[in-house]
């Protein structure tokens, strides 16, 4: 009898990542410089290192508790409430996890249901669609668009929700457009929510990185949204810990005991070197937080700049590490564009078409990266454009 | 404006317009800015940070370590001035430690640079010893790494 492995229907049917597929051509061609990478270009500051490594010599080794690091939980805690205003009860309302995408990944895995519709704002961080429908939802984009500087609207919201409705995934700010919701764009959003029972998972990851005067508010501390939201963050791009693998989820008691139920099972806990570092980072990481927030700001205004003097247009990205420009003046797609601007002038970045269908015409572009490698790539992207007849 | 000096401090070829973009005001502000700081001794001078072993140019240095008596009234100020004055000398510094002043000094040859020590510096009524130091390679110089090339080295997700 021929053996044949039986695979789940759901994850074969799944696309791979588009933002991996130009990656792995970029890597096989010399001389590419890439914009494409969405991760600090900064390593993580070396007293956040050495708490690391001084929890290896003491060899403290061991899992630690599922939870996380009671210690370190409370510091999260301490984290939410200074920086977002929120309480949470470090004993049962916040979960260390592996990266924020681990919490993502618990949250839909803990909140839906088959058939449950789950609401993604799109374009969007690439892991949300395939994970909400591993976990047996039905996912329905709902476009956002530039002349709303990429923000959800209460009417799109409002014009999305039926009655199986379950779950909105907010993430803001947003990878990749780099477009934020204010308080005033939140306040209208919880206002069409408030009479329906949609709950929220709200990835803040890059909350510590806007620019200009307003800082980050979180969904969950507008009026009546704590105890529908799972609030996550983590350490990778705020702290520059990305390889560490920390992140976490807070939120109401009776849906963060189900998911540390899940991450239990699955999970264990988050690796305990990286718990120790993170303590370190959460005690005496602002200043360096504010440092490299700092510098990207500087790199951000000049790309936009670069980009809207190309014409390749883009809206003033207020949040995360990248911009969106639109490319419509090429008259190409965003496949097409990045193709080429990959095969002619060696410059890769990621087509927009990989955050969901309505990316199509933008490319997304980091400036992780030094402002000369940064300068190099847009004086590339400038000749591109102007050899093909921008 | 600590961030427009450090910006020309990582690379002072950033034209005034770059600089406006990158901190967010005008052109205007930005020269305006520059003036001020050169007029009131702020920025000092601008130059490239050259690797000379690329070169024909027969380029060596050493960092010579002097012990000095200070000087009444002038304290090491009187002695700094006239070695700062040599055309050979490149940075002149009053140090802590177990000696008072750390001279980088460069020459066309290690001879030029040995003869300089003994003919002109040790020579000083105020110098009481001297050490120096050859340059056999730079690794890194202001800010810039000379070694190798810098690699990006996060791996592709």
């Amino acid at each position: 009898m021929s053996f044949q492995i039986r695979l789940n229907k759901t994850l074969e049917r799944l696309k791979p990542s588009g933002i991996r597929r130009f990656f792995d051509i970029a890597s096989e061609m010399d001389d590419v410089i890439s914009l494409s990478i969405g991760e600090p270009d900064f390593s993580t500051p070396w007293h956040i290192r050495e708490a690391g490594i001084q929890s290896l010599e003491k060899g403290k080794t061991w899992y630690s508790p599922n939870s996380g690091l009671f210690k370190l939980r409370k510091n999260i805690a301490g984290y939410i409430k200074k920086h977002r205003g929120l309480c949470y009860d470090p004993k049962d309302e916040i979960l260390v996890t592996v990266g924020g995408s681990e919490a993502i990944d618990l949250g839909l895995r803990s909140l839906i249901s088959p058939g449950d519709e789950v609401l993604i704002p799109q374009p969007s961080f690439v892991c949300y669609e395939p994970l909400a429908q591993l976990a047996g939802g039905t996912v329905k984009p709902i476009v956002t668009r530039a002349e709303d500087c990429f923000r959800l609207t209460a009417d799109a919201l409002r014009a999305a929700i039926t009655p199986r409705t379950r779950l909105l995934i907010m993430s803001y700010p947003n990878n990749p457009t780099g477009g934020v919701m204010r308080r005033e764009h939140l306040e209208e959003i919880a206002a069409v929510l408030r009479d329906t029972d949609i709950f929220v998972i709200s990835d803040e990851i890059y909350g510590e990185l806007t620019y200009g005067q307003q800082k980050h508010v979180s969904l969950a501390s507008i009026d009546g949204m704590q105890e529908r939201t799972m609030l996550i963050s983590g350490f990778s791009k705020a702290f520059a810990m990305t390889g560490w693998r920390l992140g976490y989820a807070c939120g109401p008691r009776v849906l963060m005991k189900q998911v540390i139920k899940l991450h239990q099972y699955a999970l264990m806990c988050a690796p305990t070197t990286a718990q120790y570092a993170a303590i370190e980072a959460l005690e005496n990481g602002d200043g360096d937080v504010e440092a490299m927030r700092s510098e990207y700001d500087i790199r951000r205004r000049y790309i936009v700049d670069r980009l809207n003097k190309i014409g390749l247009t883009c809206f003033d990205p207020e949040g995360a590490f990248y911009v969106f420009p639109s490319i419509k003046i090429t008259g190409l797609t965003s496949e097409q564009f990045c193709k080429r601007l990959l095969e002619e002038k060696r410059v890769a970045v990621v087509p927009g078409t990989a955050f969901g269908e309505s990316g199509e015409g933008f490319v997304r572009i980091s400036y992780c990266y030094s402002l000369k490698h940064i300068t190099e790539a847009m004086d590339r992207i400038e000749e591109f454009i102007i050899n093909n007849g921008g | 404006m600590e961030k427009l000096l450090k910006l020309l401090d990582s690379n002072a070829r950033l034209t005034d317009a770059q600089l406006g973009v990158m901190l967010g005001c005008s052109e205007k502000e930005i020269s305006e800015k520059i003036a001020e700081f050169e007029r009131c001794g702020t920025i000092r001078g601008y130059k490239a940070v050259i690797d000379w072993d690329k070169t024909d140019r027969a380029y060596v240095t050493a960092l010579i370590e002097l012990r000095v008596s200070p000087k009444r009234d002038l304290g090491f100020e009187g002695i700094a001035d006239t070695i700062m004055r040599f055309d050979e000398v490149e940075s002149v510094y009053l140090v802590s430690g177990g000696y008072d002043l750390a001279v980088i000094v460069s020459g066309r040859t290690f001879k030029d640079i040995a003869m300089f020590v003994a003919k002109r510096l040790s020579t000083l009524d105020s110098v009481l010893s001297t050490s120096t130091h050859f340059v056999l390679r730079r690794y890194k110089d202001s800010g810039v790494i000379f070694l190798g090339e810098e690699k990006d080295e996060r791996g592709v997700l």
